[in-house]
Order: structure tokens, then sequence, then C-alpha cells
């Protein structure tokens, strides 16, 4: 009897607490929605949000770009090595550049700077809120009628979205100058060649679908993390545990939209 | 100000299957300085949260400065949360602003006042809890005695009717715990201010207390004066007035069932 119980219960377990979790965060980014309009056009609200914002934008933003840059270079380069000899044999070595190219705008610099801006942006602002819960400082902001959701989660999410966006231009222009940099030293494929080739081969679209795709990231990243954080039990274990769940719950996230984002560009022709 | 402050009409609070508060009913008159006392999980923190609208009651009514708050909305409570200041145990303040802003913080986001004004009353604000000097300094530099006193400046930003305390005593040593307890009568005196204390301090307790109350088990067993609560002929009252290690309470904690516990299902074979 408890082995066929069992295993159903376990399941109809992990479904509840499964749905619990995607209504809990959709209800965060939904109350997170409505009060972006007032945090940033409300009288009081801009002077506030607009100064916040800013300060969220440069710590999770301008600090990650030195970090991903590295990744991303590394990643257009390792990228060159590894298609070079399998392309040489087919006469196509030149065609490297539209390989890394397509690659980085359409899936690797987008996806790469979300990565590493999870581990970067994600896993501390679920540190620094789940902190604050344990602290009595979110309490604190309930009794004083300031809705913690207007005043942390809004420019936590407001900023990591612009920045994901801005990033992961920066990580498209990076990790192609990686694989440009391997290329021209490693393969004998002059810079301007490479620059030609990409710009032939790069499309408006995959730019613009790239730049889609990290502006959702930007708001999972952040949605994920200002929840978890936000839902901090049991003290400073607690907060360690959030954090933790953040930056694996958040790389399968990433993961599994991106899958279903470049199935639907897929049928869309895109 | 109302004859009564804050009234507690029937308030039962469960967690689950555990039932912290039992229909209690209590009335907080205006201007006075009641002590809510009682043991570690006797409902006291619970019945503070329901009272300043954080948590609800299952059942009955919290009516407070003439508003029946444990039916609002959030957003319908905040003018409620507005009139009030909330001293939290840890002090809570904001640990990434300086005192000022913490203190600046509920002004800035609930009055449409000039910063040069604000200054101002965060310097009155400090003044009064005596710590204008220490305006520039992060949380993290302040002692115990001193986060709590800021706390309270900020609590009273926006010169609240009532003004609740969190444990104002715990952690500090008895010179810094006999300094706030001062600072509770003195703002008493001079604000005019209804405070409700919640503390299991008994020196500090006696010291500031007009009136007091004993929450045992979720229910209140008793109400008086600090001369009746000294006192009092209740065994559990005068356990808990003098700290004694014989009385009710330590009765109730050896006649669990030890032995099944221990034993469990094993205790029947034997």
């Amino acid at each position: 009897m408890h082995l066929i119980t069992g295993p159903i219960t376990a399941l109809g377990r992990f479904f509840l607490w499964w749905l619990e979790f995607l209504g809990g965060l959709g209800y965060l980014l939904r109350d997170t929605a409505v009060a972006i309009k007032a945090s940033l056009f409300s009288t009081r609200g801009r002077r506030l949000g607009w100064q916040n914002l800013w300060a969220q934008m440069v710590r999770v933003g301008v600090r990650s770009i030195p970090i991903i840059s590295l990744v991303v270079f590394c990643i257009g380069a390792i990228l060159a090595f590894q298609m070079a000899p399998i392309l040489k044999d087919y006469g196509a070595l030149a065609q490297v550049a539209d390989i890394i190219g397509i690659a980085m705008f359409r899936e690797l610099g987008p996806l790469v700077a979300a990565i590493v801006l999870t581990g970067f942006a994600g896993a501390s602002i679920t540190a620094e809120i789940g902190s604050m819960v344990v602290s009595e400082e979110i309490e604190a902001l309930e009794a004083g009628a300031i809705p913690p959701i207007r005043f942390l989660v809004v420019p936590r999410v407001l900023a990591t979205t612009v920045m994901m966006v801005s990033l992961a231009v920066i990580a498209d222009i990076v990790g192609t100058a990686g694989g440009m940099f391997v290329s021209r030293f490693f393969l004998g494929i002059g810079f301007l060649q490479y620059a030609e080739r990409t710009f032939s081969i790069i499309k408006l679209q995959d730019f613009l679908t790239g730049l889609l795709k990290a502006g959702v990231f930007g708001s999972l990243i952040s949605g994920l993390a200002c929840y978890l954080g936000l839902n901090v039990t049991g003290g400073a274990e607690g907060v360690g545990n959030a954090t933790t769940k953040t930056v694996v719950y958040t790389i399968v996230a990433l993961i599994t939209v991106d899958l279903m984002f470049t199935a639907v560009f897929y049928y869309l022709g895109l | 100000m109302p004859d009564t402050a804050i009234q507690v009409i029937d308030v039962t609070k469960r967690f689950g299957t555990q039932t912290v508060l039992d229909a209690v009913r209590l009335d907080v008159v205006g201007g006075e300085t009641l002590v809510v006392m009682g043991g570690s999980g006797s409902g006291k923190s619970t019945l503070l949260r329901l009272m300043i609208g954080n948590i609800r009651p299952d059942s009955g009514e919290i009516v407070a400065l003439g508003q029946n708050i444990s039916t609002k909305t959030v957003a319908e409570l905040a003018a409620y949360r507005k009139s009030i200041g909330v001293l939290f145990q840890s002090g809570a303040l904001f640990n990434s602003m300086t005192v000022a802003d913490n203190v600046a913080l509920p002004l800035r986001e609930h009055s449409d006042l000039p910063e040069e004004t604000i200054e101002i009353i965060v310097k009155i604000k400090l003044e009064l809890v005596g710590l204008r000097q220490h305006a520039d300094k992060m949380p993290a530099q302040l002692s115990g005695g001193m986060k709590k006193r800021a706390g309270l400046a900020r609590a009273l930003a926006l010169d609240p009717k009532i003004l609740f305390y969190d444990e104002p005593s715990a952690g500090l040593d008895p010179v810094t715990s006999a300094e706030i307890d001062e600072l509770i009568i003195d703002l008493n005196e001079k604000l005019g201010v209804t405070s409700v204390v919640v503390t299991h301090e008994m020196d500090s307790a006696f010291r500031i207390a007009d009136r007091m109350v004993l929450l045992d088990r979720g229910k209140f067993i008793v109400s008086g004066t600090p001369d009746e609560m000294r006192n009092s002929s209740d065994a559990l009252v005068r356990q808990f007035v003098n700290g004694l290690t014989e009385g009710p309470l330590t009765q109730r904690r050896k006649e669990g069932h030890y032995e099944d516990d221990l034993l469990g299902e094993l205790g029947g074979k034997l």
C-alpha cells in the first residue's frame, strides 16, 4: 500500500510546492510591475527611485562588466579553437567568424552574461534581502508603511533588467572579439576579413532577439533572487540556503526559458 | 486621542495547529504605558505584530485609533501605520543607510517636506534620543543600545500617536537598559504618546509601566498597576515577577510526559 501511495504523495507534494513557488513568483512580478509606475513616475517615488535605481545599476551591472567580458572573450576564443580543425577539413575556415557571430549574438552572449550575473548579482540580492528579513528590516519597512516591493524589489528588478540588456551587448562584442583574436593570431584570418564576415552574417533580428532574451533573463534573475530573499526563514542558515537556491533555480530557469524562446523563434522564422 | 487607543477584541491567532493567542481581550488607554509581559512562546510578540498590522487575526478584531485594522488591506493600513512607531528588538535599522538617513526615510517616503526641513527634523529626533553627534555613522558602527535609540528616533520621525516597543531592554547591559527605560518614560511624558511595551525584563517593566498585563499560553491571566502586580497573590504572577524557580510555570514543564516522550511506543511494550 505504502509502496504505491508513497511515490504518488511525494509527486503530489512536489507538484503543490512547484505551483506555490510559481504562483508566489508570479505575484511578486505582478506587484513589481504595478509598483514600477508609482516608483518611477510619482513625485515622491521619483526622488528615491532614481537614486536607488542608479546605485543598483552600478552594483549589479557596472561591476560585473570585467568578469563577464573575461568569460565571453574566453568562450569566443575556445569556440574558434574547437571549430577550426573541422572547418579546415571542409575548406571553410573563414566561416569560423559566421558561426561565432551567430552563436554569440543570438545565444551565448545573453546566456553566458546571464549565468555570470546570476552568480554575481542574483546571489548577492538574495543574501542582502534575506539578511534584511532576519534582522527585522523588512518588518520595519512594512510597519512604516513603506512597501518592500516598491522600496527593494522594483529598483533591483529594473536595474538588473536594464543592465542585463546592456551587458548582453557588451558580451556580444567581446565574445566576437575573442573569436577574432584567435582567428587572427592562430588561424591566419585577418581582423578585417573576420569583421566583414561577422557584419555580413549578423542580421538586426539576431541582435534584437538576443537583447529581448537578455531583458527577460534580467527580470528572471532579479525576480527569483528577490522572491527567495524575501521568503528566507531560519536565520543565517536560511540565508545561505536561499542564496544557493537562487543560483541553482535561476540557472535552470534561464536555460529552460532560453529553450522556449529558441523554439518560438525557430517556428516564427526569426 | 480617543479614550481607548487600542481595543483587542476576542483575538485568536493560530500558526498551523498551534493556538498562539486564544480569544484575547485587551484595552490600551490613550496616553498610558502598557507593559505586556510573558515568557518565551507566550504569544506577546504575536500580539504586538497583530497590533501593528503585520499579521492578521484568525478571528476577532483589533480596533486601533478608531479603525478596525484587522480587516484592512495593506494599502488601507498605510494611514494607520503612519500614525504609529515601532521599535523592533534589534533596532531593525537599515544597514545600508546612515543613522540620519534611517530617521529621514519615513519623512522622505511619506511627506513632501523639502530636504532642508527633513534635515532639521532628523536632528531634533536624534537629539531626543541623544544621538545627534552620531548622525553620520552607519548602523554597524553603533553599540546595541545606540542602535535601539536610533531605531526609536526613526519610530518617532512621523510624530506617532502610539509607540510599540518589542523587548526594548533585550541584550543590553543593566545601565544601558535603564537608560532606554528612562528614555521611554521621558518620551511618554514629553510627547504624550500611548506606549505598548512587550518585555520579559521585570526591572524594566516595573520602571516604565503605568499598567501591566501578563500573558500565558495565549491568554491574559492578570492585569494591574505595578504595585498590584508586585503584591499579587496569584502563584503564576508571583513566580514570574520574582523569577522563582518553583511555581506553576516550572511545575508545568515537570509534568510533561517525559517517560512517554523518551520511550515512545516501546514504553507500552515494556
